[in-house]
């Protein structure tokens, strides 16, 4: 053996250079976190910080059934995305597509998959929100709707989604009955504050027990744990201490061996026993998915948005925004964000007029609820269930973007106004320092459309609305025409 | 019609809230027994049996009573927006929405369909077979009107059982919203109490 191999020396470099790649690449297909180099392609905006844990998509079920399915299961999508759909109530739920009768759509888009819309690894053929057939697929089926409204006979099946008006699965937002009711509000409301939730009184609505406060020697922490006095004062002043929760409560962990329970830093898991609600929102946006997916934690050097550079291996945890010990909502709010974010309109916020609410809110010049800071808007306050919540998914409602008004624009402002401005790019990146010129079309039309089909409330609004307005400029309004379709087509 | 035989050991209906029904029964040339056979018309009937309770039951104790009598909530067809209750046929479109997503024996599906849709994407779902059942069903002067149609139909190589049964119009909230709808063609007719408005579809796939 050794001699063939002395004679054929070439053959043994081959065998040692093939075995070393084949290993080098086995290890980064079973072991290594980062598959970059084993990947068909860029995957999109919403799964690259992923993308290095392959089985988040390729599950076990698409690998049962490689020679039938057509691509990664939809229980994959489910898997993180079907609470969200769910809760928007789904306008395409891949059920209704199950019903035979609905043969007469698949034919056309098959429904029944999520990959038949939304295919990864293919960035150029990739459009917002992860879309990857032509933007003018409503059509298909929709023709018939169009058809029959008078307010949309010039529109082009490409601005659907465009104008901000539909979604093909999130409608939450908008409906010509809600539209309808905006009509006539003021862009700038009277009274412009928000609601703001008091989450030790949910936790104690949801069980927990309530606690008498503690004060710093109530301490319950090992005596040579106690060594940072900073750590000691700052949670002496949190909200920690005065709802009763001590050092052990986030630094020990029973199910270890005696003598080993303490825990030096806390993870999301820690927070979680108290706040799974916040934990659970942080794992389904960006800042927390690689967590989910049992990668290492986000850090801005995986972002495609600018950072700061000094930031770049900063790993996200609760602790990025909620400082160790003291969890100042204040920082949490504003200052946390832009330790890492540095874009164009994370830039242009502190030149605006939210800034400046903000900051007279912070020192106490105006009410609660009355400042806009970055979480105002990216981590709400909403409702659910009757309860107040922080939406800890600061990209829930970024997708697409008109899920912000409900819950963030309309506390302040009124609807044509709001979705005029989250319509116009050049006024999101100014941080909304400068007002939209032209305005959206959509709550008027819903007028119309009311108007003309004799609807007393929405007659008598018009009535008053041209009785005050006789020295007003008239307004632009956006022109989504069929030209449009066409021009962008060209380009 | 030959019908083929099905095997069940129990059958499950959900609709509304949740309505639940076990059979044990026969089927054509079957003695009655416990996990027997049944015909997909036996099955079927006993799907609009369900299916028939519970929207009368909506329509009449629910919408009715609160919205007309009561008048303590309304029911709307933008019932999210309106903070109001659905209307009855939108009640029974959620139901077989979700019936759609669950996996249920025989495969089964529903729908309501019309020969006057207020929404003409519906309009676009009515088979061949379905439409001639509807005709029957909801046709005045012909002998079939108001009785069930059944009948057989092929939709992407798979074959169906099909029964149209008829929507009777049992609430004010069914005809005073059909009559007066922004989407109402002027060939529409003006449906009043009894009047057939369409028909429940329901489909069991054949093996």
């Amino acid at each position: 053996m050794l001699a063939f191999l002395k004679k054929h020396k070439s053959l043994l470099l081959w065998l040692i250079v093939a075995g070393a790649l084949g290993g080098r690449l086995g290890y980064i297909f079973f072991s290594g976190e980062d598959k970059s180099i084993i990947l068909p392609g860029a995957t999109t905006n919403g799964h690259h910080q992923i993308e290095q844990q392959c089985t988040a998509c390729h599950t076990d079920e698409e690998k049962e059934n490689v020679f039938t399915s057509s691509g990664v299961p939809n229980s994959a999508c489910i898997k993180c995305h079907g609470d969200d759909l769910e809760a928007f109530s789904d306008s395409h739920p891949v059920r209704k597509f199950k019903n035979p009768e609905n043969a007469v759509f698949t034919q056309h888009i098959n429904a029944l998959n999520c990959v038949e819309c939304h295919k990864e690894h293919n960035l150029k053929i990739t459009e917002e929100m992860g879309v990857t057939i032509p933007k003018d697929n409503c059509a298909h089926c929709h023709q018939v709707t169009l058809d029959n409204l008078e307010s949309h006979q010039n529109l082009g099946f490409n601005t659907c989604d465009t104008a901000g008006c539909h979604n093909y699965h999130d409608n939450v937002a908008l409906s010509p009955a809600f539209l309808r009711k905006q009509y006539g509000k003021p862009d700038h409301k009277e009274v412009q504050v928000r609601e703001t939730g008091d989450l030790l009184a949910r936790m104690i609505e949801n069980g927990f027990r309530e606690r008498d406060p503690l004060t710093a020697s109530q301490a319950d922490a090992p005596a040579d744990k106690m060594t940072n006095q900073e750590h000691i004062d700052e949670w002496d002043a949190s909200a920690h201490a005065r709802a009763g929760i001590n050092c052990m409560d986030c630094h020990e962990d029973s199910t270890n061996a005696p003598g080993e329970a303490w825990i030096e830093f806390p993870t999301e898991k820690t927070c979680a026993k108290c706040h799974d609600t916040e934990t659970n929102d942080f794992y389904k946006g960006k800042h927390g998915m690689r967590l989910k997916e049992g990668l290492s934690a986000m850090t801005p050097e995986f972002a495609r948005i600018p950072m700061h550079v000094d930031a770049a291996h900063s790993a996200l945890s609760c602790s990025s925004c909620h400082s160790d010990h003291n969890y100042d909502r204040e920082f949490a709010s504003y200052q946390a964000c832009i330790q890492c974010h540095s874009d164009e309109h994370t830039q242009n916020y502190e030149k605006s007029k939210h800034f400046k609410t903000w900051k007279s809110e912070v020192v106490h010049k105006s009410p609660t609820g009355s400042g806009v800071s970055c979480a105002t808007c990216h981590m709400p306050t909403v409702d659910r269930e009757g309860q107040l919540v922080v939406n800890h998914n600061q990209n829930a409602n970024l997708t697409p973007n008109d899920k912000m008004l409900k819950d963030t624009c309309l506390q302040c402002h009124g609807a044509e106004f709001a979705m005029s401005a989250l319509a116009d790019e050049s006024v999101i990146l100014g941080n909304f320092s400068k007002e939209p010129e032209k305005r959206h079309p959509g709550v008027l039309w819903s007028a119309n459309l009311a108007i003309e089909k004799g609807d007393e409330a929405t007659i008598k609004m018009k009535e008053f609305l041209d009785s005050i307005k006789s020295d007003e400029e008239p307004k632009e309004y956006i022109q989504y025409e069929e030209s449009e379709k066409n021009e962008k087509n060209e380009k | 019609m030959k019908l083929k035989k099905y095997t069940l050991s129990a059958l499950v209906a959900l609709f509304g809230g949740a309505a639940a029904l076990s059979l044990s029964s026969c089927g054509e040339d079957a003695s009655a027994s416990a996990g027997g056979d049944f015909t997909a018309e036996q099955v079927s009937e006993a799907l609009y049996t369900v299916l028939f309770a519970d929207r009368k039951v909506y329509a009449s104790k629910i919408v009715t009573r609160l919205a007309k009598e009561e008048k303590v909530i309304k029911a709307h067809e933008d019932w999210k927006e309106e903070k109001a209750l659905l209307l009855p046929a939108q009640m029974f479109r959620e139901g077989a929405e979700t019936v759609d997503g669950m996996d249920k024996p025989f495969g089964f599906t529903y729908s309501l369909q019309s020969l006057w849709p207020l929404n003409m994407e519906n309009a676009k779902k009515r088979t061949p077979a379905v439409m001639e059942g509807l005709e029957a069903v909801s046709t005045k002067g012909l002998d079939t009107y108001g009785k069930k149609w059944t009948g057989e139909e092929e939709i992407n190589g798979q074959k169906y059982f099909v029964g149209v049964y008829p929507d009777t119009a049992s609430a004010p909230a069914c005809w005073t919203c059909h009559n007066d709808h922004e989407n109402r063609k002027d060939e529409y007719p003006e449906f009043k109490k009894g009047d057939v408005m369409g028909g429940i579809v329901i489909r069991i796939p054949k093996a």
